[in-house]
């Protein structure tokens, strides 16, 4: 996990407000593992002064700059600009300085080989379920289940279809896909299938409904989450969540940054997700 | 101006504070370095001055509701609300990783009661490899917690002679801005018996998301730290400086060489490094390095000679 002062390789929009930005990143290929994430200064200024947690996308080798040189090993990110830091990001040129903290946190458990997986996401949370199909995809069945707003917020579909993952779509307003919530094909999915593993990241209240789904058909889950987060790595106890069997006598805070922030669904506290949601950012 | 050609020296960095040697000025404040361990694969813990611990309890500490931190112009709110394992726990399980380290270590506590405070010290008292307490009477996130003692001069002189009696260990007593007079705590802590002061801790804020309308951290006041602190900070350690005979440690929104330079010639004997190591892990080892070149530059052979050296 080392802190490196590296380049932007490349950076580009793929859909309206998503963009995709590769960095210069050595050794990350033999480091990262599917659901970990860094921490990214955005300029080498103190505005903004803390670095944004965004997850890992894709690492690997990108082609040098000419025949005498090794290739280059960058990791991907994908971001939604929100806020001043994503904005920043949206201006990097290719090989603005950037600084890299990472590969952090503790990523997926791949579950048993040969059961079928399906990986449930939305937007962003997409993100970390990447290098997770690449894995998944050696050994088993995999589906991804894409839930979104409308058919502006499926991003990334086609990048995943083509590791052999089969992709459903839901969408709210009905214009791509199934008219709905992901959570209705997840209930359809998990009716007919016998032995499932269920991996999902996205919005608090997706995750929620996900959580009941599984645990109602005892059905193993796994969740990535998001909080917000100063330091990353364990340090100032800003981003906790809520484990299994907090209470304020016996507290069982979790650091979402060195536990997660994939978590077994069963090591958290379900039950007063309200706080869970503060820890997503209070939306 | 330094030519490479001209003949090198080391200059000297290291300082004395109530007894403690210390390899040089910096070392981290509590809260904002762990236990140490969380940042010891990007920095060698043995370059610090000293490890300042995250702040400890007799009972472990549940902290507060999330969300905990916010980032604010040039600077950041928490309210972790003290969360910790208990002092009972952080000696079993975390000084064994700090023992591996030469560097010294100090353990910063606090209590709910005055019996709470004296307690924690007494415990720590002869645990070998803790080379000084820091006792937070000024932490503003806890109810209950510290800022009673920490902003009336009788209840912070009782709390701490009271600790002075159950500890053989060099008393840092670490100092709140949200007072009054900031004069006045510095010299009742002198008189109640503390070996030198650390300040500033956080000063209290507030940030309010406008579209939910509600405080942007669960506890509606949080602490505000980073670079926005700084020049508060300076000011205070320059009047503290001049009220007590105390060494003082320079705490608040220090990022570089630079900054720690100000509160060192200000009158500080040493500074503390926080909300900057979340923004690089390698801030310290940096502020070490740069503060060596500074010295180098202006031919100044013992960093000593910089302290207090304030032209007014
Ligand atoms: C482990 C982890 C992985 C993440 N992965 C990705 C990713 O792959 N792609 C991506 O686009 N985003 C990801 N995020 C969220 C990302 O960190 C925030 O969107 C980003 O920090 C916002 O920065 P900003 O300066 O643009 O916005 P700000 O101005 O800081 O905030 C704008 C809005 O975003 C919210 N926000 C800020 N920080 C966070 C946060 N850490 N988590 C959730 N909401 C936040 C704020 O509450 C606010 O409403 C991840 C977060 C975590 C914790
Ligand atoms: C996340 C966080 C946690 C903190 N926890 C403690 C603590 O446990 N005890 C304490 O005395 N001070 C604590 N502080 C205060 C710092 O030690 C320091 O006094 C303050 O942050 C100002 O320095 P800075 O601007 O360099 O961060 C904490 C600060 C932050 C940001
Ligand atoms: S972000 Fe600091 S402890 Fe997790």
């Amino acid at each position: 996990m080392p802190d490196l002062k590296t380049v932007v390789l490349s950076n580009q929009e793929i859909a309206p407000g998503y963009y995709r930005m590769k960095i210069l990143a050595p050794g990350y290929t033999q480091l990262s593992s599917p659901g970990q994430f860094v921490m990214l200064r955005v300029q080498n200024s103190l505005t903004p002064l803390l670095r944004r947690p965004l997850g890992i996308y894709r690492v690997g080798f990108a082609p040098a700059d000419c025949d005498t040189l090794p290739p280059k090993e960058f990791v991907e990110l994908i971001y939604k600009v929100v806020g001043s830091g994503t904005e920043i990001m949206r201006e990097l040129e290719v090989g603005a300085p950037v600084e890299l903290l990472g590969p952090l946190g503790t990523g997926f458990e791949f579950g048993a080989a040969g059961t079928e997986k399906i990986m449930v996401g939305g937007g962003i949370g997409l993100v970390p379920l990447y290098m997770l199909a690449q894995e998944l995809v050696k050994t088993s069945a995999v589906k991804l289940l894409i839930g979104g707003r409308t058919r502006d917020d499926i991003i990334l579909a086609s990048e995943f279809e083509r590791l052999g993952v089969k992709v459903e779509v839901a969408t709210e307003d009905g214009s791509m896909g199934t008219k709905g919530l992901v959570t209705k094909i997840l209930e359809q999915q998990l009716d007919v299938s016998k032995q499932t593993e269920v991996f999902a990241c996205g919005p608090m209240p997706m995750l929620d409904a996900v959580e009941k789904i599984c645990t109602s058909r005892e059905v193993p889950l796994q969740v990535s989450l998001e909080a917000l987060m100063a330091c990353g790595v364990g340090a100032c106890l800003g981003c906790v969540v809520k484990g299994e069997g907090h209470t304020s006598s016996e507290p069982n805070y979790l650091c979402t940054c060195t536990a997660g922030p994939v978590f077994d669904a069963t090591n958290l506290d379900w039950k007063k997700t309200a706080a869970i949601k503060m820890a997503g950012g209070g939306k | 101006m330094s030519k490479s050609t001209e003949q090198q020296f080391k200059p000297n960095l290291a300082v004395d504070v109530a007894g403690l040697k210390l390899k040089n000025p910096i070392m981290p404040a509590s809260g904002t370095f762990g236990y140490g361990e969380e940042y010891s694969p990007y920095l060698d813990l043995n370059q610090l001055g000293a490890i300042v611990t995250k702040g400890m309890s007799l009972n472990p500490k549940a902290g507060n509701n999330t969300p905990r931190i916010c980032e604010t112009v040039s600077g950041m709110l928490n309210a972790i609300g003290l969360q910790n394992v208990g002092v009972d726990a952080f000696i079993k399980d975390k000084m064994a990783f700090l023992a591996n380290y030469d560097t010294p270590v100090i353990v910063n506590f606090f209590g709910n009661t005055q019996e709470e405070y004296g307690e924690v010290a007494a415990r720590l008292d002869d645990v070998p490899g803790v080379a000084a307490l820091e006792m937070n009477i000024s932490c503003p996130n806890v109810k209950q917690g510290g800022i009673v003692f920490g902003t009336e001069p009788q209840a912070a002189a009782e709390v701490i002679s009271l600790v002075r009696k159950r500890t053989s260990k060099p008393l840092i007593v670490k100092l709140t801005p949200n007072v009054t007079d900031i004069q006045v705590m510095a010299r009742a802590s002198e008189e109640a018996g503390a070996d030198a002061l650390s300040l500033i801790n956080t000063l209290t804020g507030m940030a309010v998301d406008v579209k939910t309308r509600k405080p942007r951290i669960a506890n509606t006041i949080g602490g505000l730290s980073g670079p926005a602190i700084r020049p508060v900070a300076v000011r205070l350690v320059h009047q503290v400086v001049q009220a007590v005979k105390l060494p003082v440690i320079g705490i608040g929104g220090i990022t570089s060489a630079v900054d720690a330079l100000e509160f060192l010639i200000v009158g500080a004997k040493a500074v503390q490094v926080g909300t900057a190591n979340f923004v690089d892990p390698t801030a310290m080892a940096t502020i070490i390095a740069d503060l060596e070149k500074f010295c180098i530059d202006d031919g100044i052979t013992d960093i000593n000679a910089l302290i207090g050296s304030l032209e007014l």
